[in-house]
C-alpha cells in the first residue's frame, strides 16, 4: 500500500476545501440527475410559451404604451423560475438528510456545513442554466432588451444573489421537512403566494389595494422590477439598492438559521 | 501506549425518553483485534456503535478511542475512525472510484493520495470493473464492498462495521467475510455488530453477547460454545420403542423434547462421534429414521445466559434500505 499523504493547510483553507468538494458532488448530480435536468430546460420555456400566449393578449391592454407582454413577462418569469428552482435544493438536501450518506459525512473529519453549502452553491449553476434557457427562448420568440453590456452585468449580479439568498431560504425547509413531499408542500406555499401576490406576470395597479401594498413592497416585486427596468430601460427607482437590501436580509437570517437548525438535526 | 486498548467503553448508557436502550455497556478491544456484539434486533448494538462513532451523544459512561476521550475531542475520534452502517452510505449518483476519491478527500487526504489509494481498493475490494459506473448500478454486495472500502480510505486504526452481512445473499456474505479477514490481517482493530452467531464464531477474537441494553455474556467463540453447548447429533426414530433401545445404548443420550421419538447427543469430536454412535446404533439393531446435526444457534446462547428464548426472530432479514 502507498503511503498516504495527508492536507497540511490553516483550518479555514481545510473547510473551504471541504466546501468546494461538495460543490463539485452537488454539480454532479445536477449533471447525472436526467430527469431534473430535461425539467431545467423545458419547464421555463414552458412558462415563457404559456404566459405570453394565454395572458398576453388580455394584459398587454394594461401595459405601458409600447410595452409588449413579452418583453415585460420576460424580467417576472426568469425571477419565478429562479424562485421555484431553489426548490430543487431543498429537496436536494432533504434527500440527503434521509439517506445514511448524512451518518458518513458526520462520521468524517469535515466541516458538515459544506454539505449545505455545496447544494446552495452548486443550484447557482443549475439555475445559471435555466436562465440562459430561457433568455434564448425569449429571444426566439421576439423578446428584445435594451440593456447595454454592463446593464445585463448588474443583471447577472441580482439574479445570482437573488438564487443564492432564495436557495437558503428555501434550506430551510428542507433542513425541517421530514420527507421530500413535505419539502414540497413547505416550498409551495411561501414561494407560490410570493411569486404571483407580485408584479412578476401583471402589474400591480389591477390589485385590490391590501394586496396592492404587499406586492409592491415584497422582495420578489423589487428583484422583477429591478432587472425588468434595466431590461427595458425604464427608471430604476429604489428596486435595485432595495432588491440587494432583501437579499442580504434573506441570507443573513437564512444562512445562521439554516445551519443551526442542521446541526441540531443532525446531532441528536 | 502500546498495551492501552484500542477501544474502551465503560458504563455506557442511553435512553429515548423513557426507553432505556443502553443501561452500563462495558468492553474493552484490544489493539489490533476483532471484537463482535452479538444480540438481537433492539439489544443496543447500533445504538452502541453510533454513539462510538461520534453520531450520538451517550447519556453516560466513559469512552476512549485510540487514547481519545469521545465527550471530549470527537473531531480527533473522527480521525481515527472508519464506518460501515447497516444502509450502504454511498453516493448513488457517483462513480464507486469518485465516491471514494471524494471521502478520501474530506479525510483530508490530497488529490493524489486519494486517486492513488482509491484505485487499491478498487482492486482489493474486486470492484475495478464496475469503477466507473454510478454506484446506484451496483448489486447489494458490491454497494456493501465499496461502502467498506470507502470506510477505509484513509487506513483508519479502528473500523465500525455494522451488520456488514445481514440482508446478503450467501455467496456476497462469504465474500464479505473474506473482505473482513483480510483487514485483519493487516492489524486494524475492529467493532463488528451481528446477529449471526456463525459470523461472530467465523471472524471475532472475542464475542460480547448484549440484550436489552446490557452486556449478558463475553468470551472468546469456543468459551461461549462451550457455554451453551456443542453440535449435537439428533436422530429421530420411527416409533417410540426404537427411541427406548437407542438411549440405552447410547451414554449421554437425552431423549428430545417434541412429540417425535427424538434422542440428541453432544458431539465433542464431531467426525468420530458420529461414527462410533451410529456403530452403537447398529449393535443394538436400532435404525434412525433421520440424522440431523444440530450447530448451537444464538437461540441456544440466549436460552443457557437468560433461560428465556430471543425477543425478536433472529433470522429475519430486514433490508434496512
Amino acid at each position: 500500500m502507498a503511503e498516504l499523504v495527508f492536507e497540511k493547510r490553516p483550518k479555514p483553507l481545510l473547510v473551504l476545501n471541504d466546501i468546494l468538494l461538495m460543490v463539485g458532488r452537488s454539480s454532479r448530480h445536477i449533471l447525472r440527475n436526467t430527469d431534473q435536468l430535461l425539467g431545467t430546460f423545458f419547464q421555463p420555456i414552458m412558462f415563457l410559451v404559456l404566459f405570453s400566449a394565454v395572458f398576453g393578449g388580455a394584459i398587454e391592454k394594461s401595459l405601458p404604451p409600447g410595452v409588449s407582454y413579452l418583453n415585460f413577462l420576460m424580467a417576472g418569469i426568469l425571477v419565478q423560475t429562479l424562485a421555484f428552482g431553489s426548490t430543487t435544493t431543498a429537496i436536494a438536501i432533504c434527500n440527503d438528510l434521509q439517506k445514511g450518506i448524512i451518518d458518513r459525512f458526520r462520521s468524517l473529519p469535515m466541516s458538515n456545513v459544506a454539505v449545505l453549502a455545496g447544494h446552495t452553491i452548486s443550484d447557482l449553476f443549475r439555475n445559471g442554466i435555466s436562465t440562459v434557457v430561457m433568455l434564448l427562448a425569449g429571444l426566439v420568440m421576439g423578446f428584445r432588451s435594451s440593456a447595454s453590456f454592463s446593464d445585463w452585468l448588474v443583471i447577472a449580479g441580482i439574479l445570482l444573489l437573488f438564487t443564492f439568498a432564495f436557495s437558503w431560504l428555501s434550506a430551510i425547509a428542507g433542513v425541517f421537512a421530514k420527507s421530500v413531499e413535505g419539502v414540497q408542500w413547505l416550498s409551495f406555499i411561501f414561494v407560490f403566494p410570493l411569486t404571483f401576490a407580485s408584479t412578476a406576470f401583471v402589474p400591480a395597479e389591477g390589485m385590490n389595494k391590501y394586496l396592492k401594498v404587499f406586492a409592491e413592497n415584497q422582495p420578489i416585486t423589487h428583484v422583477v422590477e429591478a432587472v425588468r427596468s434595466l431590461m427595458l430601460g425604464l427608471p430604476p427607482g429604489d428596486h435595485i439598492w432595495l432588491s440587494l437590501v432583501w437579499c442580504g436580509i434573506m441570507l443573513v437570517v437564512a444562512i445562521p438559521l439554516t445551519t443551526w437548525m442542521f446541526r441540531r438535526k443532525t446531532s441528536a | 501506549m502500546p498495551n492501552q486498548p484500542a477501544i474502551s467503553v465503560k458504563g455506557l448508557t442511553k435512553a429515548y425518553g423513557a426507553n432505556q436502550v443502553l443501561r452500563g455497556v462495558n468492553f474493552t478491544v484490544p489493539r489490533g483485534t476483532m471484537l463482535a456484539l452479538l444480540g438481537p434486533n433492539g439489544a443496543g448494538k447500533t445504538t452502541t456503535v453510533r454513539i462510538l462513532s461520534t453520531l450520538l451523544h451517550a447519556d453516560g459512561g466513559h469512552v476512549t478511542i485510540e487514547g481519545h476521550n469521545l465527550t471530549a475531542d470527537p473531531e480527533a475520534v473522527r480521525g481515527v475512525i472508519g464506518l460501515t452502517g447497516q444502509s450502504a452510505a454511498v453516493d448513488e449518483l457517483l462513480t464507486g472510484r469518485e465516491n471514494l476519491v471524494l471521502m478520501g478527500r474530506l479525510y483530508r487526504l490530497t488529490k493524489a493520495s486519494a486517486q492513488q489509494r482509491a484505485q487499491e481498493l478498487l482492486e482489493e475490494f474486486d470492484l475495478t470493473e464496475a469503477a466507473d459506473r454510478p454506484a446506484k448500478t451496483y448489486s447489494g454486495g458490491m454497494r456493501r464492498r465499496l461502502d467498506l472500502a470507502v470506510s477505509l480510505i484513509a487506513t483508519p486504526p479502528v473500523i465500525f462495521l455494522d451488520e456488514p452481512t445481514t440482508g446478503l445473499d450467501p455467496r456476497s456474505r462469504l465474500a464479505m467475510w473474506e473482505v473482513i479477514r483480510h483487514l485483519m490481517d493487516t492489524g486494524t482493530t475492529i467493532l463488528l455488530t451481528t446477529q449471526y452467531l456463525e459470523e461472530a464464531d467465523q471472524l471475532a477474537d472475542n464475542i460480547v453477547v448484549i440484550d436489552g441494553g446490557k452486556v449478558i455474556a463475553e468470551g472468546t467463540a469456543t468459551e461461549l460454545k462451550r457455554q451453551i453447548g456443542q453440535d449435537r447429533l439428533v436422530l429421530t426414530f420411527a416409533k417410540q420403542a426404537d427411541l427406548e433401545k437407542a438411549l440405552a445404548a447410547l451414554d449421554g443420550a437425552i431423549a428430545g423434547s417434541n412429540s417425535e421419538p427424538t434422542a440428541s447427543i453432544a458431539l465433542q469430536n464431531t467426525q468420530a462421534d458420529m461414527r462410533t454412535t451410529l456403530e452403537k446404533l447398529e449393535k443394538a439393531g436400532v435404525t434412525a429414521v433421520t440424522i440431523d446435526i444440530h450447530k448451537p444457534t444464538l437461540d441456544d446462547v440466549f436460552l443457557s445466559v437468560t433461560g428465556q428464548h430471543q425477543p425478536a426472530e433472529p433470522t429475519k432479514e430486514v433490508a434496512n434500505g
